[in-house]
């Protein structure tokens, strides 16, 4: 039986199980002279029970899928008369991987060695053997686990405590799953960047001011040292994020304060969902609409009064890009400047001051650091942008301040340094993990930067 | 501005300001057409209000209050809660212009003018009429821009020197200079509750308002906190007028020269404190005081 199968046998097992535990703790209440009589509420108990029936067999099930496959190949090389293996030493896994692939029918039998189609053969027969043995013993170590739970349910069994512990466990092995995750995805990219600086030095990868990761694929070819400086970079992503900012942080404020202090109710319930809309726009969109429509714009209004605007240029980038963060402003903005007790408006509305007094001189600096928190969230997912980047702000490397110029972005480089064809290894691969890297760091010291701001707001109204 | 959600009081219960209690109202003596008990005017009046009617939305929370505040005078307010006690204080400086929905009728004035005219500018009139809360809502601020808030947006100071006098001076009379005075660059929310309310006391009489309006200033506050504050009522009632809206009928009798008792949005009496305490005109204000209900 397969897995997937086999996983929904168990859980009709389970909840079964649940009905068995509770009928029988009901039962057994019933007799002593009510559910009180009992440690635990029959509830619990059937989750005991249920928890008795599904976990021993589940473990089991996890452990089959991840040695069954290596246990049942080892068997099936084994099998085969030592000549077999080509002589290096992936010739091994090589085999398996043949064999594996003539049986599942990848591979078609009629044109390969009968001695292989023998193997996957035999690989099949293991297979199903060792599947419906899963099956088998899985049933059995679930019936069992249902019987003897089911058998110790007695008005003393303390059921409550341990399903509530069984539940922190759950949450911990998720709570676990996050984290590993991220530090896997960390590990990964930190182990192929330190690859990429055996092959550049790092401080040539930080300081050097010239990017053309355009390497060799033959010894001979002309143009065959790239030159991997990510400054030209950086410059470029600090422009296209400045511009956006220029533009997200005064109107994102600016309407956060109109929604929270100064627009009618029924106008806020309107206005506070449209403007959020906009944070719902896929980037490609946004992309696209800087591509080619604010580009060009840009440029002819460039020529007009004598410019030379670039059609592919960092304004173009950052200006949608700035339209695109706004609600991340401005919600956050609003949610914090709502915080502020009504109680500061009072006091300083009692002292005489009009509405904007209050509002500059009480409201936002009482809810400054939130504001500021919710700043540097955006300027980290600015910084994290690619789309509308890549399709506005062109390729050229150019080290440049000018926000008319042409710019390249961190996130842009990994895109086109990854898509296409690569060598796994080149360091013009390597660069890709290398710079997302340095982009990881950089929004992650934002971020905590951020949520230890939001924090001493959260205190600052204990 | 969005005030209704914020406001301290949430949804009022219906029952609090229904006409229709008509019936037990004259069962405890109290009547549709009631008229005021005790002195309801006074010879030097600071502030005058005459036939007070506050709605919110539709309905009534103050029903046809007439009442005068003595100049250099504590009044206290009691009555049970919800009665309305906030309400009427608010309206004397016009804090309920901030609520949705909040209607005024009647005639309220300052040394004769009307509160509510057309022409009367209302930054002015709360520069003369301060108010301190139920809760210390001190600013996120230093202690020293806490009180020199007032000072500046009313701009009292000409140069930092004067506005470093203001504030030593509104500190001494709010009676937390000397615990304050190595910290005023600190925040004023670090300071403990009872300082923090008298930090609020200092702000409110930075811009030196004739009239402070209190509302249940103490409690938030323990009771050596609140015999601190109370020292500082009856120190400041030499040079202000002061309304004070109090839940503490000790309280209210330690510190006020006139007391008035609320009930049901209705002004039941005003009488000197110490006559309303021993001799009260009214039955309703008997039951009250000798804690037949509250
Ligand atoms: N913002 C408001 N909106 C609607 N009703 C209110 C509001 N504030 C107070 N009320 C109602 O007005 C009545 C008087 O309230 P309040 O003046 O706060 O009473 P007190 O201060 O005497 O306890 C109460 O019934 C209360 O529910
Ligand atoms: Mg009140």
């Amino acid at each position: 039986m397969h897995a997937n199968n086999l996983l929904l046998l168990l859980l009709a097992f389970v909840a079964a199980a649940f009905y068995v535990g509770r009928g029988r703790a009901n039962h057994i209440a019933k007799l002593a002279g009510g559910s009180r009589q009992l440690h635990s509420l029959p509830d619990y108990h059937g989750h005991y029970t249920a928890l008795c029936c599904g976990l021993p067999a589940v473990l089991l099930l996890i452990l089959w899928i991840i040695f069954s496959g290596h246990v049942i190949s080892a068997m099936v090389l084994d099998s085969l008369p030592a000549g077999q293996f080509l002589g290096d030493p992936g010739g091994r896994e090589l085999l398996a991987n043949k064999i594996a692939n003539i049986a599942q029918g990848v591979l078609p039998k009629a044109n390969q060695p009968a001695i292989l189609v023998a193997a996957a053969e035999e690989l099949n027969r293991l297979t199903q053997i060792s599947r419906w043995s899963v099956t088998a013993l899985a049933s059995c170590v679930s019936l069992v686990g249902l019987i003897w739970a089911r058998s110790r349910i007695t008005p003393e069994l303390r059921s409550r405590p341990r399903v509530e512990a069984s539940i922190r466990y759950a949450l911990f092995f998720c709570a676990c799953v996050a984290v590993f995750t991220t530090f896997g995805i960390i590990f990964s990219v930190l182990f192929e960047s330190l690859q990429f600086f055996q092959s550049v030095p790092v401080v040539d990868f930080i300081f050097g001011l010239e990017w053309s990761p355009q390497t060799a694929i033959r010894d001979d070819q002309v143009g065959s040292s790239g030159s991997f400086g990510a400054v030209p970079l950086f410059v470029g992503t600090l422009l296209v994020s400045a511009v956006a900012m220029v533009v997200a942080v005064p109107i994102g404020l600016m309407s956060a304060i109109f929604l929270a202090e100064y627009a009618h109710k029924s106008v806020r319930a309107y206005a506070k969902p449209a403007l959020e809309v906009l944070a719902g726009i896929p980037t490609v969109v946004y992309g696209f609409f800087a591509a080619l429509t604010v580009a060009p714009f840009l440029r002819d209004l460039g020529q007009g009064y004598g410019f030379s605007v670039s059609s592919e240029s960092a304004l173009a980038a950052g200006l949608v890009m700035g339209v695109m963060i706004i609600p991340f402003i401005s919600s956050l903005s609003d949610d914090v400047i709502t915080a502020v007790p009504q109680s500061l408006r009072d006091g300083s509305l009692a002292m005489g001051a009009t509405h904007s007094e209050t509002v500059i001189r009480v409201v936002i600096p009482a809810a400054l650091p939130g504001i500021v928190a919710g700043i540097m969230l955006a300027i980290s997912r600015a910084i994290g942008e690619t789309m509308i980047v890549v399709m506005a702000s062109g390729l050229a490397a150019n080290m440049t301040f000018n926000p008319l110029d042409s710019v390249t972005t961190v996130t842009v480089q990994i895109v086109t340094l990854l898509t296409g064809d690569q060598e796994f290894d080149s360091p013009k691969t390597l660069a890709a993990f290398a710079l997302g890297l340095v982009l990881f760091l950089i929004t992650l010291i934002l971020n905590i930067i951020a949520l230890k701001v939001v924090k001493r707001f959260r205190e600052q109204y204990e | 501005m969005n005030t209704s959600a914020t406001f301290g009081v949430g949804t009022p219960s219906e029952s609090d300001f229904r006409d229709t209690r008509g019936g037990d109202m004259s069962e405890i003596g109290l009547t549709k057409g009631h008229v005021t008990v005790g002195s309801v005017e006074i010879q030097a009046a600071k502030m005058t209000a005459r036939g007070v009617n506050i709605f919110y939305g539709d309905k009534q929370a103050i029903h046809d209050v007439t009442v005068d505040i003595g100049k250099n005078q504590v009044i206290a307010m009691i009555g049970p809660s919800g009665c309305g006690k906030s309400t009427f204080l608010r309206s004397l400086n016009r804090m309920n212009d901030t609520i949705d929905g909040c209607k005024i009728e009647g005639d309220i004035r300052i040394d004769g003018e009307d509160l509510y005219s057309p022409k009367l500018d209302v930054v002015e009139l709360r520069a003369r009429v301060g108010m301190v809360f139920q809760k210390p809502n001190p600013f996120p601020k230093s202690i020293y821009d806490n009180v020199a808030y007032g000072p500046k947006i009313h701009g009292l100071a000409e140069t930092r020197v004067d506005l470093d006098e203001m504030v030593e001076k509104s500190l001494r009379r709010a009676g937390l200079w000397d615990e304050v005075k190595d910290r005023l660059f600190q925040a004023g929310t670090g300071l403990s509750g009872g300082q923090q309310q008298r930090l609020c006391i200092a702000r409110a009489i930075a811009v030196s308002p004739e009239v402070i309006l209190m509302d249940e200033p103490c409690s938030a506050l323990d009771p050596i906190a609140t015999a601190r504050i109370e020292e500082l009522i009856e120190e400041l009632s030499h040079n202000f007028t002061i309304a004070i809206v109090t839940h503490n009928m000790q309280q209210a009798a330690r510190v006020s020269q006139r007391t008035a008792y609320f009930h049901l949005g209705r002004l039941i009496e005003v009488n000197p404190t110490e006559q309303v305490f021993t001799n009260p005109e009214h039955s309703l204000t008997e039951s009250y005081i000798t804690g037949r209900f509250g």
